[in-house]
């Protein structure tokens, strides 16, 4: 803070410590002593400052292993979200393995059924690409709009670079035949996790994982192997990679029948529902935040589409009636999260605010009403209505019930 | 461009007949695909041999499941498991093994994976059979005396058999846009 100019969300941290004290001056300075003291020694491995206090939210589980935890969006600057702070979901704990035992068979139908290594695996050549993933159930809640801030109400989404193997790659060293049309894949977690991938998609577009960010991925994100789905909802990302089947039928896995699949008012469930839809939401100002002061702010938040591109996103700050277009941070990668920003000048009205993105594909997000017109609400998963939050004349944000 | 085609089709059918570029790997063993792919197939491929009465699951399940199911899969720490027939299309639906799951053979594959909760792989092959003929039965699915094999399982009617669509998505009707 020393050095350049402070940011808007460390203004805010003072503001709210030292209240309006900050323009009657700063006679003794408390960010230096003299003489100076040294710094803290280097380190083989970094933490964050002892100051910043992003933490993931988790809700109640009757069964600490299965359960969410929820990236803490309204924290969030530009679009990686740290290892460290990706979002969970886990349903029968975190398995700790050790990659030298680890192994991924691929079988069923294949010229040459294998089974590999991590070394194996790492000899391969790699791909990197940076991608958002989202579970399948974020914003559940809000078919019942009761999501009072951004990290329980979105934050079930977060954005890191992958790095491993295209599927595709594997798929020519095993020999897919013919009649192959989906593939099984299975997690080595305690209830070795289970779906079904068209092999068509998993072809083109799947990658195994081993990398995330730079380094190793979490134990909670998979480690040491993820099989990654590029849009696809977050649950057919199996973790713990450990087997590839090849058949010519999907297997109706738990995980895509009973849940992940998606119930109509008529009682009609759509099943194998992968793709997550564009979505956007604001994440500064945002439910529970408090505006210091009238003044010029940067609104922003984030935008995705499971289906490419975000093409543009529109903003509204007063409820609906008329949208602008955001800035969008370069460069907009297909498939990942995306900032926008607008210059907002709060002047103590109340003012309802939204986003909405539309991506490449032309796909415009959808309204709350117009997504439950369309499908009732309790369908549970792929919500991507837009989101309101109302700030109030003293600046206070809250949740819309609209 | 007859060329490029013709050395197109030689690249493709030398890459088909060779054997894969890099050859890392070795053929799994028995006990790996046992082991790690154990995945049941909804026409019944990959069940194993044996079988399971609902008399002989009424006991499992008093001794393994019902202390997060309940005694009667009413539900508790561990979801409910039985009833919600004819709710689906309410607006309260109650999804079940019973009202929901369109497959018998999702049952057998998933308490062989997953269940107890607390200690997954503890059932054979003869439990799991009868845990799924219990649940069966516990929702009217299946008579008192049937008995549950590799054979009669994949034949299970499940009354929501027919209830999953495919994926309609785009589905939302575009609003028109206020200017
Ligand atoms: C320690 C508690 C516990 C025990 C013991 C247990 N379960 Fe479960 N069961 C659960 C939990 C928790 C879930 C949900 C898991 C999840 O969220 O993925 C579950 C889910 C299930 C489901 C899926 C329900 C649905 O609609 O998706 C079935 C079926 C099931 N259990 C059957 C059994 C059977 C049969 C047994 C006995 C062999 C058993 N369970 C023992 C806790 C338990």
């Amino acid at each position: 803070m020393k050095h350049g100019r402070p940011s808007r969300r460390q203004l805010l941290q003072i503001g709210a410590a030292v209240g309006g004290s900050l323009l009657a001056g700063r006679k003794t300075s408390a960010l230096e002593t003299n003489p100076r003291k040294l710094g803290e020694p280097l380190g083989p491995y970094s933490e964050r400052s002892p100051f910043e206090k992003a933490v993931r939210w988790r809700r109640e589980s009757k069964t600490p292993e299965t359960g969410s935890s929820f990236t803490p969006l309204h924290d969030s600057v530009g679009t990686a979200t740290p290892s460290a702070l990706h979002y969970e979901r886990h349903h029968s704990g975190i398995p700790t393995i050790d990659p030298a035992r680890h192994r991924l068979i691929i079988h069923g139908m294949v010229d040459r059924p294998l089974s590999l290594s991590m070394t194996d695996i790492r000899r391969l050549p790699s791909v990197t690409r940076l991608l958002v993933l989202e579970c399948g159930g974020n914003s559940a809640g809000e078919w019942a709009a009761s999501g009072a801030d951004v990290q329980r109400s979105y934050g079930l989404v977060s954005g890191s670079e992958w790095t491993g193997v295209a599927l595709s790659l594997l798929l020519a060293e095993a020999g897919a035949q013919p009649r192959a049309s989906w593939v099984i894949a299975e997690g080595a977690d305690a209830c070795r996790m289970m779906r079904s991938i068209p092999l068509a998609t998993a072809l083109e577009s799947s990658m195994l994982a081993y990398g995330q960010n730079g380094e190793a991925m979490r134990p909670s994100q998979g480690y040491p192997l993820r099989l990654i789905n590029p849009g696809w909802e977050g649950n057919t990302n199996v973790k713990w990679l450990h087997s590839l089947k090849l058949t010519d039928q999907p297997y109706m896995a738990r995980d895509e029948t009973s849940k992940y699949s998606d119930l109509m008012p008529d009682g009609k469930a759509r099943i194998f529902t992968y793709a997550m839809e564009a979505k956007s939401v604001i994440t500064f100002p945002s439910g529970g935040q408090t505006l210091p002061a009238h003044g010029l702010y940067e609104l922003t938040g984030l935008a995705w589409s499971g289906r490419g591109r975000i093409d543009r996103v529109e903003v509204t700050t007063n409820g609906g009636r008329t949208w602008v277009q955001a800035a969008l941070q370069e460069p907009r990668l297909p498939i990942a999260l995306t900032r926008f920003r607008l210059a907002w000048r709060f002047d103590g009205q109340d003012a309802l605010i939204a986003s909405r993105a539309i991506d490449e594909t032309g796909y415009v997000q959808p309204t709350r009403a117009a997504l439950i017109a369309a499908r009732g609400t309790n369908s549970i998963y792929h919500y991507n209505g837009i989101k309101f939050w109302s700030v109030r004349s003293d600046g206070t944000v809250t949740n819309v019930e609209s | 461009m007859w060329k490029v085609s013709a050395i197109l089709l030689l690249m493709a059918v030398t890459l088909s007949a060779q054997p894969p570029g890099y050859q890392v790997g070795r053929p799994p063993t028995p006990e790996e695909v046992r082991d790690l792919g154990s995945a049941i197939a909804p026409d019944g491929t990959g069940l194993p041999e044996g079988s399971g009465t609902v008399a002989a699951g009424r006991e499992l399940f008093a001794a393994q499941c019902a202390r997060c199911h309940g005694p009667n899969g009413e539900g508790d720490v561990g979801a409910r498991l039985i009833g919600g027939q004819g709710t689906l299309a309410t607006p309260r639906p109650i999804k079940t093994v019973g009202s929901f799951w369109p497959y018998a053979t999702t049952l057998w594959d998933y308490i062989n994976r997953a269940m107890p909760f607390d200690r997954p792989g503890l059932l054979q092959p003869l439990e799991v059979y009868a845990a799924v003929a219990y649940v069966l039965n516990l929702n009217g699915i299946i008579e008192a005396d049937q008995v549950m094999d590799a054979t009669s399982l994949p034949k299970v009617k499940m009354p929501n058999r027919d209830g999953f669509v495919a994926d309609p998505r785009p589905d939302v009707p575009r609003e028109r846009r206020p200017r």
